[in-house]
């Protein structure tokens, strides 16, 4: 009885590691992520972007985070203070929380120690992911009603109501997937693709990543799809009332959204940390995981890069056509991707 | 209604066509579009390590010029302030006293002379009005500052330096468009 319930506490440091290494990384790529959009905004437009804080504007995210932090914080007479202030927490919280089943990379071993470069691999790891992203949904919803401000309120209606748009047709497009794949595990999902012999799933499901892209989009509050955020209709979305570091926490877990998102769509699709044309198991385990959490990063950086190249390229949606993508053309696309998904795999084990 | 030139154009509202109304193919091309821009020039001029050049008739921040042998010019005349729209420039005349010869060109010379920078308007009437072309509009710019009071510019700001003892400095304040 005592062997069932002992700790095993080499497991317990470990992970209590990995968790403050994959928290403190994904806060310091989130930063940067600030700086690369306003550089990538400044270069598609012919501008410099920032570049006086250190040698190419490289402590500009500092010197943001700074003045985020020594600002003066209001919080409206009239809000609801306590749901007011869990707001920013919750969407800080949700962002972060997704990055527990990510596969960052292969199995490190370090002092005949085997260690597993993903927090926990649940057999449910997408599903849990759906349902962590839904709940960063409160985050808005909380924070544009408790603001007790008009414009907020209409933000954060329009922030839920697509969210939950999109998560229909990105959980569609996700089930056609997961019957090629056939597991709900993430770690599983990138073994499969590493395989010899077997592509990565964006060969065999072209038409579901699109979706799932287009929703990502949605479900990140990136343009087209900033509705909630809107500046010119809505002031400035949900968290117009907030100030200081309750601000930085929205805009902030905006981009660990992004990241997340990026990484989830490089391992569902793109074969995560799989580096292609390379048999990872002539090389040691070590170099072999180095080098794969060098290949899922870099192709998180294309997944950003593209997000913010779509942003400073086109306008945002109106109401109307952002539901009429949703609904009348994402979800059927993505109802007759599974049917067809579904008759192909029939018919292949005929 | 006639249009008046035959630059308008008269817009026509089809219903979008198939490629159209998936947006993807557009937004595509757009992404196309912003990504050529990448490898343009950027026309930014980095300002404080970098400045535009200006024209030789900038109107620029006022200088008091001196003559060849470093003597003020000024006679304290007034006409610049008469010519100020602004009402900008102030002075006080004072007389040249024997043994002074060497530092104002005439009998009579602007013991004060102040133009108060927020009230002008660098329009260059007072260069022109002077008639000992004692008055010029350089080819810089007036300095941004915290305080009112630190826009009114005395002699000790205006005056050139002295083309005898400080030749560098004067061609320097001097630029392009000053005559001595």
């Amino acid at each position: 009885m005592t062997t069932l319930l002992a700790i095993d506490w080499a497991l317990f440091t470990e992970k209590l590691i990995l968790i403050a290494v994959i928290i403190f990384a994904s806060l310091g790529i989130a930063l940067y992520m600030t700086f690369a959009e306003r550089k990538v905004a400044g270069i598609l437009q012919d501008r410099p972007g920032p570049n006086r804080a250190g040698p190419f504007g490289i402590f500009q995210p500092f010197a943001d985070g700074l003045k985020l932090i020594m600002k003066e914080e209001i919080i409206p007479n009239t809000s609801n203070k306590a749901l007011f202030v869990l707001g920013p927490g919750l969407a800080m919280l949700a962002a972060l929380m997704t990055c527990a089943v990510v596969p960052w990379g292969n199995k490190l071993e370090i002092a005949g120690r085997t260690i597993a470069l993903q927090i926990a691999d649940i057999n449910v790891g997408v599903l849990y992911v759906f349902a962590v992203t839904s709940v960063g949904v409160y985050g808005i919803m909380i924070g544009g009603w408790a603001s007790n401000n008009k414009f907020s309120l209409l933000a954060a209606l329009r922030g839920a109501s697509q969210a939950i748009s999109y998560e229909l047709a990105m959980g569609l497009s996700m089930i056609a997937v997961l019957m090629t794949t056939g597991t709900l595990q993430l770690g599983e999902i990138v073994k499969q693709q590493m395989a010899p012999g077997h592509l990565w799933n964006i060969a065999y499901q072209p038409l579901a990543f699109l979706i799932f892209l287009i929703c990502a989009f949605a479900e990140c509050n990136r343009t087209p799809f900033d509705l909630p955020e809107a500046e010119s209709e809505l002031n400035s979305g949900y968290h117009q009332e907030y100030s200081s570091m309750k601000l930085g926490f929205y805009l902030f877990s905006e981009y660990i959204n992004m990241f997340i998102s990026s990484a989830i769509m490089a391992t569902l699709f793109f074969g995560g940390y799989d580096v292609p044309f390379l048999n990872e198991s002539l090389l040691s385990p070590n170099v072999a995981a180095l080098v794969g959490i060098i290949a899922l990063m870099a192709k998180i950086v294309f997944f950003i890069f593209l997000f913010m190249w779509v942003r400073w390229t086109v306008p945002r949606f109106r109401y109307d056509q952002l539901m009429n993508l949703g609904w009348k053309k994402l979800v059927p696309l993505a109802l007759a991707n599974m049917l067809i998904t579904g008759a192909v795999i029939l018919w292949l084990q005929k | 209604m006639q249009a008046l030139t035959n630059r308008s154009k008269i817009l026509e509202r089809k219903p979008m066509t198939f490629l159209e109304s998936i947006y993807l193919w557009n937004i595509l091309k757009g992404m196309m579009i912003t990504f050529s821009h990448i490898f343009k020039k950027q026309p930014t001029i980095h300002y404080p390590e970098q400045t535009r050049p200006f024209s030789p008739v900038f109107r620029g921040l006022h200088v008091l010029n001196r003559d060849e042998e470093g003597r003020e010019r000024c006679t304290a005349c007034g006409l610049c302030a008469v010519a100020c729209p602004a009402e900008a420039i102030t002075m006080e005349a004072a007389e040249r006293l024997p043994g002074e010869e060497n530092k104002y060109r005439e009998e009579k010379y602007a013991a004060r002379y102040e133009i108060n920078m927020l009230r002008c308007i660098f329009c260059g009437l007072c260069e022109e009005a002077c008639p000992k072309d004692a008055i010029y509009l350089s080819e810089t710019f007036t300095p941004a500052s915290f305080t009112r009071q630190s826009f009114i510019y005395g002699k000790k700001d205006l005056l050139i330096p002295d083309p005898v003892t400080q030749p560098a400095e004067f061609a320097a304040a001097k630029g392009e468009g000053i005559k001595n």
